[in-house]
């Protein structure tokens, strides 16, 4: 039962990060599809640094550098996006499907040619992590408490002031809900429109490397992250494009997807004799149903996924 | 000499366009990816690079390269039918990102029907298009009926499908192995008919009637979406959807119906390439087989034409199969993905090389036509001059 709470908190802290991010970006009127391979890029900058940083590097130290890492390539990776949507006025969707292709090719092309720089009869694409990973963890009796959780709320309760209780947050939705009315009282919809998806590359980043440190200790990059950017994109619709809402849906999918790992610690579910792929399909599925009853009253950001044009009535 | 300024320039035809658009992306996606190749390995670069475009060439005997282009064939035929299946519904306003799920889900009912149920090929080929048109049916009806973006809901489905597809495969597959039997072994009247095709491929035993087949069906999505009512009235519902129902026309059903189409058209993909042999399904696959999202790239790389995706398909796997043959100790096979996932990435920018285009030739009109008005007023100028000239009837130093 521990280990359900342990796995449910860690992976709703990555849905949530995710998804936080995704709602920044969708708020300043950009779809942001590219989230899968922005936490790939993401998991790539934190999983190198762990690897690199010496053995004896404290553990404050280290998280902090591991999470900077994550953030900054998530950043730089998610310009993709921002140059291709707000500057060339790109189909929104489809660049963010190459991003998410992009992002897997690119991290298995660099992880395999690194392993087999070092030793020539490697040829995986996996990196090992399992000692500096203990850095995130603090065991209480049994509870594997990971800082990301902190690390998560944190994100929660700055991403729900940010965009309710500041100028610059009110004027991000503004762009996203009516750019051209915003544009005429003087907001610059490019520049919001680069911050959002920038804070969402940011965001995506570290939930990229919070995910490859949950319950594993090495990660084979040609797998990407399996779907969970867009596990995490369903979350935030299902959170209605609003942080707290986000954060209970977030928890809800953290937990199915927990029981896909944990199923066999529970007597009763283990009776039921169902075959792993029903537990793997489970959090999709849900997914699936809960999005056909809440998406008719949708309140998504009315002017997302158009590319804003100055000259446009 | 006069000429009609309306007539368009040669680049500033569509079909131009998008041809010079195209190849444009082609050219910088290769370019990045030997820039990669270089960052890696700077010495096996160029060997790299020519390996992979080369794919097939690469054998020096005439027979080996034929049966090779065989292979590379075989395996243009799926991705083919995936980009179809993705520009049709993208002609009706659907990013079909699914193609990925139906391809998954029709090859499993094939490989079912030809070796749990032991049924003849064009059987399992037809039970094959009814499970991906499910699947894109499901999708559609959220998308009609519950406002589900369909983009969201064809990657849940892609997921669905790929565990669910690995659950009903295990029952049929071999006892030590993650691979499914072959179809030789089981049931050989499943395997595609050759109609003596393979002879011409220096007898490869894959190349079956599925490759005309593909092409066919091309043909046959571009007469439905340019030459029929249906396909106008699908690609209305996809321009404005309030607009088709004031028009009378039923917009859900269209969008459903689109939806079940694109799905038939991967699933029959899937179809056409596992009921050759070719390969068989490893049933503990953990990640979403690229040949929907790949399809993605043949669909924008052929600019959303049907035709233009024959050529398109064939190019994407050309490089896909020569990545197969990079030297393993310098460079990994997904360098093809970098490559084919970078052009993806620049067809977004596709609209904006046309816009490019459409503006130089536009300059370049402008100018010429200030050029002419400035000359025709020169002349006239020049005309009133003389007149006036001949009029004083006094000699001009013309």
């Amino acid at each position: 039962m521990l280990l359900l709470i342990q796995y449910t908190l860690i992976f709703a802290s990555v849905l949530m990060l995710v998804a936080l991010g995704g709602c920044f970006s969708e708020h300043s009127g950009v779809i942001n599809i590219g989230l899968e391979g922005i936490m790939v890029m993401g998991a790539l900058g934190g999983a190198l640094m762990m690897k690199f940083l010496p053995a004896g590097t404290s553990a404050p130290v280290m998280l902090l550098l591991v999470v900077l890492a994550a953030m900054a390539l998530g950043l730089i990776y998610s310009l993709l996006l921002a140059v291709a949507a707000v500057n060339f006025k790109a189909d929104q969707t489809l660049v963010g499907t190459a991003m998410n292709l992009l992002g897997t090719a690119a991290a298995t092309v660099f992880v395999k040619a690194m392993n087999t720089a070092e030793n020539a009869s490697n040829v995986s694409s996996t990196i090992q992590y399992i000692d500096a990973k203990k850095a995130f963890l603090v065991n209480i009796g049994g509870f594997e408490f990971n800082w990301f959780m902190v690390l998560a709320l944190a994100a929660l309760v700055l991403a729900y002031v940010t965009l309710y209780k500041t100028r610059f947050g009110l004027r991000l939705c503004a762009c996203g809900e009516h750019p051209q009315a915003a544009d005429s009282v003087g907001i610059n919809v490019y520049k919001m429109r680069y911050a959002g998806v920038l804070i969402s590359g940011v965001l995506g980043g570290l939930g990229g490397v919070v995910y490859i440190t949950a319950g594993v200790s090495e990660w084979k990059f040609e797998n990407g992250v399996a779907g969970f950017g867009f596990l995490a994109l369903a979350v935030m619709i299902f959170g209605q494009w609003k942080p707290t809402r986000i954060a209970l849906a977030a928890l809800v999918f953290g937990l199915f997807r927990a029981l896909g790992n944990v199923y066999t610690g529970f007597d009763f579910l283990k009776a039921l004799n169902l075959p792993s792929g029903v537990y793997n399909m489970l959090p999709y599925i849900i997914s699936l149903v809960i999005l056909a009853f809440t998406s008719k009253k949708s309140r998504a950001p009315k002017a997302e996924g158009v590319p804003y044009d100055k000259g446009q009535r | 000499m006069k000429q009609d300024r309306n007539a368009p320039t040669l680049l500033q035809r569509k079909g131009v366009q998008s041809l010079v658009a195209s190849l444009l992306c082609i050219v910088i996606g290769l370019l990045i990816g030997f820039v990669v190749l270089l960052v890696i390995n700077p010495t096996g670069a160029w060997v790299g690079i020519k390996t992979i475009v080369e794919n097939f060439l690469y054998y020096p005997s005439g027979a080996a390269r034929m049966k090779y282009l065989g292979s590379t064939l075989v395996k243009t035929a799926p991705l083919l039918m995936c980009s179809l299946s993705i520009l049709f519904a993208y002609k009706v306003g659907l990013f079909n990102i699914g193609a990925a799920g139906q391809y998954v889900i029709g090859a499993g009912a094939s490989l079912y029907f030809a070796l749990g149920l032991g049924m003849p090929w064009y059987v399992c080929l037809l039970a094959a298009m009814a499970a991906g048109a499910l699947l894109g049916g499901i999708s559609g009806a959220l998308k009609a009926y519950c406002n589900v973006n369909e983009v969201i809901s064809c990657i849940m489905l892609n997921w669905i499908s790929l565990y669910a597809v690995n659950m009903v495969l295990s029952t049929v597959k071999e006892v030590a192995s993650p691979y499914t039997l072959t179809l030789s072994s089981t049931n050989p009247g499943a395997i595609l008919p050759s109609l003596g095709l393979g002879k011409l491929f220096s007898n490869n035993q894959y190349v079956t009637i599925a490759i005309p087949l593909v092409v066919v069906m091309a043909i046959l999505v571009w007469v439905v979406l340019e030459k029929t009512k249906f396909g106008y009235e699908l690609k209305a519902t996809g321009f404005n959807k309030y607009a088709a129902r004031y028009c009378g026309m039923k917009e859900k059903r269209n969008i459903i119906l689109t939806m079940v189409i694109a799905g038939g058209l991967a699933g029959m993909g899937a179809a056409l390439f596992f009921l050759t042999g070719f390969e068989q399904w490893q049933c503990t696959q953990s990640s979403v087989p690229g040949m929907g999202f790949n399809g993605i790239a043949a669909a924008f790389l052929g600019g959303l034409n049907p035709i233009g995706a024959i050529f398109s398909s064939y190019f994407i796997q050309h490089i896909t199969n020569g990545g197969a043959y990079l030297d393993k100790t310098m460079y990994s096979a997904q360098i093809s993905d970098l490559i084919s996932s970078l052009i993806i990435y620049l067809c977004g920018f596709v609209l904006f090389f046309k816009h490019f285009m459409d503006m130089r030739t536009a300059k370049k009109q402008e100018r010429e036509s200030v050029a002419a008005k400035a000359a025709e007023a020169a002349k006239a100028a020049e005309e009133v001059k003389t007149e006036e000239v001949s009029d004083d009837g006094k000699g001009g130093d013309q």
